[in-house]
């Protein structure tokens, strides 16, 4: 348990050195917009992170939610600029959509008993292909919002000036904070995550508690999905969502979850999180070239893994036999 | 004469416990020396010590009278010191030979010589007479033969200072009296042995001394001539225990558990039936490898079925899974407690408290001032030894490990409650304590069924046993008619001309 608390320390120390060093170099960083539109894409990305890091917890691995952001994105993009649907049944047809593909990644991987990678890793070029092949590999956009402007304002909004991603964030991290630290459910994720084995002989149903993890990253996915269509505004299905899974990953990763299983926290995610985006912002602040953006990324991505790793050497390492 | 080797003054400080406070051993060349002690006493610790795996805060090793460090397992294994480790550490993907030669594989020019390494392993596994052919993936194994395995691994090391720590605690007698006599035949080529045990009867057998440890400390020693049981318990304990059997006749009248031809996986072909009563201790015994563990986890439901019915109180149980088992009340205690029965980096807190966790939560949400309650009276009344209840099981010595497993499923309240080896390693005070539990809990009406490999265990807190022979029961035995020789033979598969 110690271990987690510095865990999220370590990332929060790393967290205010770059902002404070990015402050410094740009007085724009605390500027009202930027913080605004940062907190935005930290409300839309934190969401399927969370479900990210719930997948990492179980021991598994979801690859697929870029992907899934093209294909819902599109299939949004034409219920309701198409076709004219009422736009509540549009947004909960998207995000049951989400939900349903999460609970057949939980089905092959629990009871036909696929690999996580393997069955993700699928779905990651299945969706993409589906995407481009229902748009007809043509850029979706809502245009004018005809009919569902409402629902097109709410998705882009501020709360008191607060972005609405960013407060759904807050809303449903807490949520999922109560779930993961507090409840039986979230200690029964961890006893699967760390050693499965144990817990069926402890009279958990395993596959259950797995497939469930799959089930509410395939919901934030969904309900990510559609804040993040309606940022971007128009949806190229061959580009939207590229290697959003990785940041999903990356920030759960950052955030303390261990690859193996058993470990992390919603705070952890959350400042991971928060700390990509910061990043990001970095890049497009300090002028460094925008090519650099991704090395930029992994360099400090490596650097945190390494202090972890450092500050966890102290604790002999878990045996594996 | 130089002792082989000498421990002076070992201490080891963990937070919040001293596992030693200065502990001395000597071993010669050509002895057994016993080391006992109750759970936690530092026993492992001191042993982990010579096989360079922990490194101690202060204190001097020597080796035939040069002092040495002891920085890592290869130094060790260069120093000519083998060691059993209590846990396992075989690689269950891996079969017994590789295993056995794991990270000294016999190779010419880089690549592994199979041959060279089946051969040798086969000579070592019929030296200890486990039959079992050398290319069995270990994950076939039950954890008596992967004990057997490791104990051939360190065989193969052809060490100066043999050290077994607790190398029968899941062996049956036939394999322990196996045991017993490579022992002898290595003390007789000089080797110095260090024994650990909690099973008294077989170190009076072998041991030319025994060496006592006790909250870290020197307890005493006691040369050959003077071994007696009373005596050991005294030094280990630091008083007389009482030694009555907790055993009453049990009135048990009708049948709670009711298992019709039963299949398991390992013996498809050995249909298996018995009842258990309410309120009676029922066990299994028989060799290692007859089946009986397969048994109780088909009826968990751990082990797919491979047929056959399993009836609590006249209802039947759907098979294959143990979240079903667990809510019709039948619950396990597994043999293997690192892999299975606890998760060993969690508190000892949340393992006791992990099946039923329900109990202790409103809406779903877990009442921790309730569960810790829940934890710390079953880790009092199991007198488990550890700093809190937040610590890691893995940092508590095994027989509290065990300890924790018991206490984690007799707070389930079972109508039937199944232990495969329950005092595995757990010293001769807790045993007592665990029998007298398990005894108010058969006065309730629970019906308890045992595995158990010792054989002063079976003798002593069963109503009726049931002997297993290469996956069938050859026999079952009312209390009145057990000893030691009926289990064996009914256990060699002889039949009893009663
Ligand atoms: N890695 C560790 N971290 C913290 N405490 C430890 C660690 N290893 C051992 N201990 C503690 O040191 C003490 C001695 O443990 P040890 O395993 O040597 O006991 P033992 O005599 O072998 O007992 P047993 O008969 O149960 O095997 C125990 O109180 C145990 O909790
Ligand atoms: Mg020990």
């Amino acid at each position: 348990m110690k271990g987690l608390l510095r865990k999220e320390t370590g990332i929060f120390i790393l967290l205010l050195v770059v902002c404070i060093a990015t402050a410094l170099k740009s007085h724009q960083f605390l500027g009202v917009e930027n913080l605004q539109n940062t907190s935005r894409l930290i409300g839309m990305y934190g969401i399927f992170s969370i479900g990210a890091g719930l997948v990492i917890i179980t021991g598994g691995i979801e690859l697929s939610v870029g992907s899934m952001f093209a294909l819902l994105g599109v299939i949004l993009a034409i219920l309701l600029t198409d076709k004219h649907w009422n736009p509540i049944a549009a947004i909960v047809t998207i995000v049951l959509l989400g939900t349903g593909l999460g609970a057949f990644h939980g089905f092959l991987i629990t009871r036909v008993k696929l690999q996580p990678f393997i069955v993700t890793l699928c779905g990651l070029l299945f969706y993409r292909g589906i995407a481009r092949f229902v748009a007809d590999d043509q850029t979706k956009g809502f245009g004018d919002a005809v009919g569902f402007e409402g629902l097109q304002k709410f998705a882009t909004s501020n709360v008191l000036g607060v972005p609405m991603p960013f407060v759904m964030l807050i809303v449903l991290s807490v949520v999922m904070w109560v779930v993961l630290h507090r409840s039986v459910y979230g200690r029964h994720l961890f006893a699967v995550g760390r050693n499965e084995e144990a817990a069926r002989y402890s009279g958990i149903n395993t596959k259950r508690v797995i497939a469930s993890a799959y089930v509410i990253s395939g919901l934030l996915a969904g309900v990510a999905g559609i804040m993040i269509a309606f940022y971007t505004n128009s949806i190229s299905p061959s580009s939207h969502g590229n290697f959003y899974e990785l940041y999903g990953i990356a920030a759960a990763v950052l955030g303390g979850c261990s690859l193996r299983g058993g470990e992390g926290t919603i705070i952890g995610i959350i400042l991971g999180t928060i700390l990509l985006q910061v990043l990001q912002n970095l890049v497009n602040l300090l002028g460094i070239p925008s090519s650099l953006n991704f090395a930029v990324m992994g360099a400090v991505i490596l650097l945190g893994v390494l202090a972890d790793q450092l500050l966890s050497n102290r604790t002999p390492r878990k045996r594996t036999a | 004469m130089n002792p082989i080797v000498e421990v002076r003054g070992a201490v080891k400080r963990y937070p919040g416990v001293t596992a030693l406070g200065g502990v001395s051993l000597k071993v010669f060349g050509g002895e057994v020396v016993a080391l006992i002690g109750e759970n936690g006493a530092g026993k492992s610790t001191l042993m982990k010590i010579l096989g360079g795996l922990v490194h101690p805060d202060q204190g001097e090793i020597l080796i035939d009278g040069k002092p040495v460090q002891i920085s890592s397992v290869s130094v060790a294994t260069s120093l000519g010191i083998s060691l059993i480790h209590q846990e396992l550490n075989t690689l269950d993907n891996i079969d017994v030979a590789g295993n056995v030669f794991l990270g000294r594989e016999p190779s010419r020019f880089g690549i592994i010589d199979r041959a060279k390494m089946r051969a040798d392993a086969k000579e070592l596994l019929d030296r200890l007479g486990l039959p079992i052919s050398v290319d069995t993936s270990l994950q076939k194994l039950s954890l008596a033969q992967k004990q057997m395995v490791e104990i051939a691994k360190a065989l193969s090391l052809d060490a100066k200072v043999l050290i077994m720590d607790e190398p029968t605690s899941s062996l049956t007698l036939t394999e322990t009296e196996q045991l017993l006599k490579i022992v002898e035949d290595l003390r007789k080529r000089g080797v110095g042995i260090v024994y650990i045990s909690h099973r008294l009867g077989e170190v009076k057998e072998i041991a030319d001394r025994v060496v006592g440890m006790r909250d870290g400390q020197n307890a005493g020693e006691i040369p050959k001539e003077e071994i007696t049981h009373e005596r050991m318990v005294k030094m280990m304990v630091g008083r007389d225990l009482d030694r009555s059997s907790v055993v009453t006749e049990s009135t048990a009248k009708e049948d709670r558990l009711v298992v019709r031809d039963l299949r398991t996986k390992r013996y498809p072909a050995c249909p298996i039936s018995f009842e258990v009563k309410a309120g009676e201790v029922f066990c299994l015994s028989g060799l290692v490898g007859a089946g009986r563990s397969e048994v109780v986890q088909t009826i968990f439901g751990t082990d797919a079925s491979q047929g056959g019915t399993v009836a609590l109180d006249g209802k039947k149980i759907r098979s294959g899974n143990p979240h079903d088992a667990i809510e019709a009340g039948i619950c396990l205690v597994p043999e293997d407690r690192r892999n299975v029965g606890l998760i060993v980096e969690w508190s000892v807190k949340n393992n006791i408290t992990l099946p039923g966790l329900e109990k202790f939560a409103r809406v779903g949400l877990i009442d921790r001032g309730m569960e810790s309650e829940a934890a710390s009276v079953q880790s009092k009344s199991l007198g488990v030894k550890t700093p809190n209840l937040d610590a890691a099981v893995s940092n508590l010595s095994g027989g509290n490990q065990q300890k924790v497993v018991v206490g984690k499923w007799m707070l389930q309240n079972p109508k039937v409650l199944i232990l495969d080896e329950p005092t595995r390693g757990v010293d001769v005070g807790a045993k007592a304590e665990i029998y007298q539990l398990m005894r108010g809990l058969t006065a309730q009406g629970v019906a308890i069924l045992m595995v158990s490999s010792d054989m002063e265990e079976v003798l002593g807190v069963s109503d009726r046993v049931a002997v297993m022979h290469e996956g069938s029961i050859s026999g079952v035995l009312p209390r009145k008619d057990c000893s030691e020789e009926a289990i064996m033979r009914l256990a060699v598969g002889k039949e009893n001309h009663a």
